[in-house]
This record gives structure tokens, sequence and C-alpha cells, in this order.
């Protein structure tokens, strides 16, 4: 076989190591895609953003060690959860929101930031935001008619984050069915309700924001709330032209309906 | 018993260490002790004292990740100590990984694997400066730390210290390889993380030193040695090791007989050349 010039050696060698980084660089973030994906995932109290804390949290386990309610658990292979993270089972073990917050100062990175749970200078787990309670009406007895109040009751916030709601049971006539409403300002996702909650599979259960709930295009205002309101001071006035047809309605039967495709 | 004793009382100290900082997390997280908390990746000596893994830093670096001034503190400690002091020796002193390829390396020699595959490896020990620098690439197009989402190493020491799941799948992935495809492949060729410690830790103080003048030819050392291109100097001339690809893990001074290796302090041995 020919020996290579030396030019060509170079070459070929620096064409071979970009094609082998390309190959392991494209599996390895291909992996790493599937590996931190998981939306239905609760995080410990103040925690960051999704992927902000993806490229924060160390996996260190000092907020798992911290929690006196062994609440917290890392991510094991085999969990389908990003691997190392904390996070939180609440049908298994809710969080107790302990006043102390011990599982969020330990953080050695800040990707539970101690910030965002803390109001006028003291610890405040009742604005921690770990996720949403929803109830599925099908299935909670409450709504069936039957009385129960075990999430209310179980609910660290009772009267702010879940209320029950009276109303008249029509199909016995002399019945009130006692609902439970969740409020998403005052939930903190702590999964006490979910862990009392009586149904086999639970009623009311805990999902991340991002799933649990919508969101409202800024352009829609509460006319009654006054600080919604207050919103329309600071408007300008949008001008839009919107080309409108200059043929007339009826033309469009004898055009064979094409303008309408 | 006293030849047992000094032909493996580093590898002896080493799994003490070795199983003894395991241990210590163990407690920490089952028991509730507070010497070291934590894991690999971070921890905190009895409550106070903060360690965080350099790599991983430079990898949150990378993935665009806010530092805080713990995490920076922990990082100067780990990286001072292993920069001026300790050199490779967290991959042979410290790492759990370290215990499965020094099984495989065992096990490779015991069943013949090194005759059959022959002394030529397939492979380049730069491997791991690549890898290395292809974590923080991706790291900052993904935005996570991508070496960390897919270290057996943490997924082995995690998974004792807080569940294993299928950690122990890594760990034998690796033992498999190290055994039947490549001789010190994981340690030796791919870890990032021992990359990382090689660049480290190349210019820290303690150092395996040869004594040319008592080196009888045996070669005991360069079949012990993990990382065996860093005793080039054996027999010819009387140096310190300096390659940082050395895990200061000592096998080579316990099996030499001939008293012709040993460790000492870098600076040392300089100034006494120097004063010579």
């Amino acid at each position: 076989m020919k020996k290579l010039s030396e030019r060509r050696e170079f070459l070929l060698t620096m064409a071979r190591g970009i094609g082998l980084a390309s190959i392991g660089g494209l599996v390895w973030s291909a992996y790493l895609d599937k590996a931190v994906s998981a939306p239905l995932l609760l995080r410990p109290p103040a925690a960051l953003s999704e992927s902000d804390f993806l490229a924060t949290c160390i996996k260190c386990g000092l907020c798992v060690e911290a929690c006196p309610y062994d609440t917290l658990m890392l991510a094991k292979p085999g969990d389908e959860r990003p691997l190392g993270t904390p996070f939180f089972i609440p049908r298994d073990i809710p969080c107790y929101m302990c006043p102390d917050i011990p599982c969020v100062p330990v953080c050695p990175t800040g990707a539970l930031d101690e910030s965002s749970v803390t109001t006028h200078g003291v610890l405040d787990i009742g604005v921690a935001n770990m996720g949403l309670a929803v109830v599925d009406e099908e299935s909670c007895i409450a709504f069936w008619g039957i009385q129960c109040d075990a999430c209310y009751r179980a609910c660290p916030i009772l009267g702010e984050a879940i209320t029950i709601e009276y109303s008249k049971n029509e199909r016995t006539g002399k019945h009130a069915f006692l609902k439970p409403v969740v409020h998403a300002d005052a939930c903190t996702g702590c999964g006490l309700c979910e862990h009392a909650c009586v149904t086999k599979k639970p009623a009311i259960f805990v999902l991340p924001n991002e799933i649990a709930q919508g969101s409202v295009d800024t352009h829609y205002i509460r006319g009654w709330d006054t600080k919604d309101e207050n919103r329309l001071e600071k408007a300008q006035e949008i001008k839009t032209t919107t080309n409108i047809s200059k043929k007339k309605a009826v033309d469009s039967l004898n055009s064979n309906l094409e303008d309408l495709y | 018993m006293h030849k047992l004793w000094s032909n493996y009382r580093y590898l002896f100290l080493r799994r003490v260490t070795q199983i003894g900082i395991l241990v210590l997390y163990f407690g920490a997280n089952a028991w509730g002790w507070n010497i070291l908390q934590g894991n690999l990746s971070s921890s905190l000596i009895l409550g106070t004292i903060p360690m965080s893994d350099p790599y991983a830093l430079l990898q949150m670096l990378a993935a665009g990740a806010i530092l805080s001034t713990n995490l920076l503190v922990g990082v100067g400690i780990v990286a001072l100590f292993y920069f001026l002091i300790g050199g490779r020796a967290f991959c042979s002193w410290v790492c759990p990984i370290n215990m499965v390829t020094d099984l495989a390396a065992f096990c490779r020699n015991l069943i013949g694997m090194n005759q059959l595959t022959g002394v030529k490896q397939p492979a380049s020990r730069k491997l791991r400066y690549w890898i290395l620098v292809l974590s923080l690439v991706i790291s900052a197009i993904m935005g996570v730390t991508a070496f960390e989402f897919l270290s057996p190493i943490s997924m082995l020491h995690r998974g004792i210290v807080f569940g294993l799941g299928f950690g122990w799948a890594g760990a034998l992935i690796i033992f498999l390889f190290d055994l039947f495809v490549l001789k010190n492949g994981w340690c030796g060729h791919i870890c990032p993380l021992g990359g990382f410690y090689s660049l480290l830790g190349k210019f820290s103080l303690i150092r395996v030193h040869h004594l040319e003048e008592n080196c009888t030819l045996c070669m005991k050392c360069k079949v012990v040695c993990p990382e065996n291109h860093v005793l080039h100097m054996i027999g010819k001339e009387s140096l310190p090791v300096l390659s940082g690809e050395c895990t200061n893990c000592a096998r080579c001074i316990e099996v030499c007989d001939d008293k012709a290796l040993k460790f000492s302090l870098k600076s040392f041995i300089q100034n006494k050349k120097k004063g010579e």
C-alpha cells in the first residue's frame, strides 16, 4: 500500500477525530434529551425552573438527607426520572411543609433557591410552589354526594388552599354536596391531600404547575378587578389593518368554491 | 505475614479509604451521621466544610448555571488539595469504580485475556481528554451537566449511599468492558473525570520516585501499573513520575522488592538535585 503524504495523513486524522466526536456527541445528546425529560416530576420546595434546575443541581443528596420525613429521594437508574436529581411522590410520602424548610438552605448550588421561600427575611414554606393539587370530579366521592373531607382536613393550609363548597344534591332532594375546591394561589403542592385521599387511586393529586395550569393572554383583563384593570393605564393603541376582499359574497357561488380552499 | 503486608500495604490502605468513605456517606443518609454528608458530587464535612466536584462545576458553567459561593468554596477546597498535594489520587484512593476496574484487571490477568488480545491496545489513552472536551461542549448545547447524567461513578456511588436501582448495571458494563474489550479501558482510556484529575494534578507535590541504582529490572512495577506508560524511566534514570496520569495508587512501590520506588515530595527532590 502506498504511504500517505504527511498532509493527507494529517487531514485524515483530523477528519476521523471530528467524525468520531460527532458520533459520540450525537448519541450522547440523544440520550441526554430523553434522560432529562420527565414533565410529571415533583421537585423539592424552592426548586428553580426545571431547565435551570437541571443545569444547577449537582445531585449531592444533601436535601434528601436533610428531609426529616424521608419524603425526598434521588432518582435511580430505572426510575425514569433525571438521574440523581431529587423528587418526591406524595402518595407515598408527601411534603410535610416544615416551617424551617431544612432541605433548602443545605443546597450547595442554589438549585433550591432560599430567596423564593423567604418573605420579609424569614423562611416561609407557605409561599413554596412545588405543584398544584387537581381534583378528578369523576372519581372524587364528595362529588357523588358521599360526605368526605379527607383532603380538606389533611391540607396544612385548609380554608385557603382547599375550601369546601356546599351545593344542593338534586338527586335526593334533601342532601348536600360538600365538594373540595383547590385554590391555586394558596396551594403549595405539598401533596398531603393526595396522601390522605380515600379512593383507591387518589381523586386529588399534585401535578407540576406547568402541567396543571393554563395561562391567559395579556389582552384579557378582569374589569372588575382594580389591580388587573390598572394594566390598561399603560396600554398602547395598536392599529391593525385587514385586507377585506372587494368581491361580493354572492360571487363565491360562481367560483367553483375555489376561494374556500 | 510481613511479606503480605509489605506487598499489599497500600492496596489495603486504599481499600480502607475507599470503603471507609462509602461507609461515612452511607451512615450520613441512613443513620444521620454528620462526619461526611452528601456524596462525591458535593458534600459537607462535620456539617460545615463544603467539598464539591470541580469537574461538575465546569459542566455547570458550560450549561449556564449561576454558581453559588458555597459551591465555589467547596470546589476550591477539593481542587487545591489535588492540585497541590494529591495529584490524581482521587482515582485510586476515593473513586468506588476503582475497585471494579481493579477487579477486572485482576480477572483479566487471571484468565489470560491479555495473551488473547496481545500487547497492542486498540484505543488511545488520549481519548479521555476528547471525551472531557466533548462533555463540556454537550453541556453547553444541551444546557444540562452532560457527564453527570451518565457517569457510572456517580451511579454506583450514589447508588450505594441513596439506593441503587439499576446503578449496578453501569458498574457491570465497565467490569465487562475492562475484562473483555480493553485493558484498563475505563480508568485508563475513557473516564473524563480521570482525565480531568490528570490535568489538575499534574503539578502536585506527592510523587512516586524511582531510584535507578536499586532497580533489578524485574518489571513487576510495569506489569501491575494501570497507567504503565508513566513508568517510562524504570531501570533508566532516577526520576520522579511526573505524568499527571499516575494515580498515586502505589502498587508499583509495594510490589518492588528492591526498594527502587518510593513516595516523596516533588520539591524536595528538585531541591536535592539543585544542591548536588
